[in-house]
């Protein structure tokens, strides 16, 4: 079984879908003969010819709103946003229309389609191409909002999202396309949306994040670990609808709560699930709620967007304050 | 210096301001007088339906509702052209076009009466077209993404979407026109140009000489008609969806006409436009011409028109019962169709509004 990226698992995901639907189409900007800008939908032009794999006007806005119009009419359209700083056009699309159609026509017409969106920084991208918006989206009611976090989890979760009869938003993490491969069997077996995965068992201090931050968060579990302290690592996975009981779950065991996210700090999604726990756990809690996140500055260009992510550092040191305050 | 291109947009109309026929090759439906009766009893239908809404509105039984006043030669032209299989993509005041396909006075009143089972239209052809758009033009690109599904499916269907002349403006109806231009959609797009964007006259709308011409840059067959004559929407239609239906592209229709009414019935037009320019508007309003047209063929006289207004007015008066009989949608609605299963997280918020409503009664 060979050994794939989390961005060969989103073409492997979508050539597998496309071959067993012919409902599934991809659309956006250079995805046809150039398959993605970051070679997401390679090689499926030449599989499902131009009318499946359709290579749009340059304007996200049309994007965004034929996508709707082919959902409506029972496509199953795959629609990319070229990057996450590009998607601001989409959103009265998505928002107006995708979230909205199926209960604002009583479930006459519904909208089953999925914009994929590279997403977030660390790559070194010019401006406007490393933004981490997915809390502008989880306030939005009628959208699923899901983020991966490995090749296996992009397969899996990519093929649910395309199934979903309801709109998905999935933020793809660039800085995690390529940074490893792992086996991913190519067996069209989808992963459950709607559920958080527990990806390490602790005792001590639960880590709550999603997307590329999962990386510094197991590292930081790791470093932890060094010091004696057992950090259970949970990947949120889909931000909405939210699976609660998973972190509570964990919080009441621990009794410690980091989360950490990218995107800034104020009303980014960290504050929905500190609240959370601020209504439902306050009791189990043992310290403060920590988050560890973007700051509330437009990301900076490159030479200093490592200064803005989230740290493995960062995340060491906040779990270590939450065990200080008992 | 060469000329990379020219253009030039063709007005259509067969009947004048006061129902004088101008051009002898009328079009195959209209040499039909039966047909033409019957769109006119349609047309009228749609007007007694439209001052039904607006006193619902002011005795309280609707919220702001949106008059299609003098837009009845348009919309009617447009529906009538459409086959059933077509999808039509509309803004919020195409009722003739709408009642046309199969749309329901009491479910226009439902969805101007707070209930979104307005949208849920029960009756084929409606039941697969599209719900009334608010955000202005963004309607314009599910009619292209439909005409795209259409395309890679191979049906021969037309998607149609309705906009104003404000919605001209907009980068949703560019962008529909765009890439029904640039992939060969079936797709029609019809701007009933009434003048008025709210408060802003056309003048200020574009400097554009005609909105049609928009289509022009697109690629598309473009043409302007008079919009109170619906013998020229209705033959601008046909031909337009012929083309798309034959794999010739998509057009764009620029139907001239006149909003007589406010905005809403949250506006007051009289703020920012003169009496005359109503009155002389009123002089060559739809209905008129077509009746003139008509009495002179021997088809329609005084007493045809009082009864067919009084049938209307049964009609509508059984609808508006139909509308107010309705009970209000149980409190678990607003969670129902949010997503197709509701989320168990979700769940949690619906129970809770279940206890509140129970504690409330």
């Amino acid at each position: 079984m060979a050994q794939i990226t989390l961005i060969e698992a989103v073409t492997q995901a979508l050539a597998y879908e496309m071959a067993h639907d012919d409902s599934v189409v991809v659309l956006g900007e250079d995805v046809g003969v150039n398959g993605g800008v970051f070679r997401a939908t390679q090689g499926l032009q030449e599989k499902f010819g131009e009318l499946r794999v359709l290579d749009t006007p340059l304007d996200e806005t049309t994007i965004a709103g034929v996508t709707v119009g082919l959902a409506a009419q029972g496509m199953k359209p795959v629609a990319e946003a070229q990057f996450e700083g590009f998607i601001y056009p989409m959103m009265e699309q998505i928002a107006c229309h995708a979230a909205r159609l199926r209960n604002r026509t009583r479930g006459r017409i519904t909208v089953p389609a999925v914009w994929r969106a590279p997403w977030g920084g660390g790559i070194r991208a010019p401006e406007h191409h490393s933004e981490a918006n997915e809390h502008l989206f989880t306030n939005i009611p009628g959208l699923r909002v899901v983020m991966p976090s490995s090749p296996a989890r992009a397969y899996g979760l990519l093929l649910a999202a395309i199934r979903d009869p309801d709109p998905v938003m999935f933020f793809e993490p660039k800085r995690i396309y390529r940074q490893y491969k792992e086996e991913v069997p190519d067996d069209g077996e989808a992963l459950p949306l709607d559920v958080c995965f527990v990806l390490r068992d602790g005792t001590d201090v639960t880590i709550v994040t999603w997307g590329a931050q999962v990386k510094e968060a197991l590292e930081a579990a790791d470093a932890l670990a060094e010091e004696g302290i057992s950090a259970e690592v949970i990947d949120v996975a889909t931000l909405t609808p939210l699976d609660f009981d998973t972190i509570a779950e964990s919080v009441q065991k621990t009794g410690r709560c980091v989360i950490v996210h990218e995107a800034p700090k104020t009303a980014g999604f960290g504050a929905e699930i500190a609240a959370r726990l601020a209504e439902e756990c306050m009791y189990d809690l043992l310290a403060p709620v920590e988050r560890v996140t973007g700051f509330d500055t437009h990301i900076p260009l490159f030479r200093l967007e490592m200064k803005y992510l989230p740290s493995t550092e960062r995340v060491v040191e906040a779990a270590k304050k939450a065990l200080a305050a008992s | 210096m060469s000329i990379a291109a020219k253009f030039e947009i063709e007005y259509l109309q067969y009947l004048d301001a006061e129902g004088k026929q101008v051009r002898d090759d009328l079009p195959e439906f209209a040499k039909d007088l039966n047909h033409m009766v019957e769109l006119y009893k349609l047309m009228l239908s749609t007007r007694v339906f439209d001052a039904k809404s607006v006193a619902l509105q002011r005795t309280g039984k609707l919220g702001t509702y949106a008059s299609c006043l003098g837009h009845e030669a348009a919309h009617v032209g447009v529906g009538s052209a459409m086959k059933p299989e077509d999808v039509l993509a509309p803004s919020y005041r195409e009722y003739g076009a709408q009642l046309y396909r199969g749309v329901q006075p009491r479910e226009v009143y439902m969805y101007w009466g707070g209930d979104e089972r307005g949208n849920d239209y029960q009756n084929e052809p409606a039941r697969h077209d599209f719900a009334w758009s608010v955000p202005i033009a963004t309607q314009c690109l599910h009619a292209a993404g439909s005409a795209l599904a259409f395309k890679i499916r191979n049906e021969k269907r037309v998607a149609v979407c309705m906009i104003g002349d404000g919605g001209s403006s907009k980068g949703d109806f560019y962008g529909a026109i765009n890439i029904t231009g640039a992939q060969n959609l079936p797709m029609v797009a019809v701007i009933v140009n009434n003048q008025w964007a709210i408060s802003v006259p056309r003048k200020i709308q574009s400097g554009a000489p005609t909105l049609a011409q928009k289509g022009i840059a697109a690629g598309l067959f473009s043409i302007q008609v008079d919009g109170n004559d619906i013998i020229a929407v209705r033959k601008a239609m046909e031909d337009a969806l012929d083309r798309a239906r034959n794999g010739e592209g998509g057009s764009v229709i620029e139907a001239v006409t006149y909003r007589l009414s406010d905005h809403t019935t949250a506006d007051d037009a009289r703020r920012y436009r003169g009496e005359q320019e109503v009155k002389d508007a009123w002089a060559k309003e739809p209905m008129v011409r077509l009746r003139n047209w008509l009495v002179a063929k021997g088809v329609w006289d005084d007493a045809k028109e009082e009864a067919w207004k009084a049938e209307c007015d049964d009609w509508m008066d059984n609808e508006v019962n139909a509308y107010l009989e309705t009970k209000t949608q149980p409190v678990t609605a607003m969670f129902d169709y949010t997503f197709a299963e509701v989320p168990a997280d979700l769940a949690k918020q619906r129970d809770l509004v279940i206890s509140l409503d129970k504690k409330a009664h």
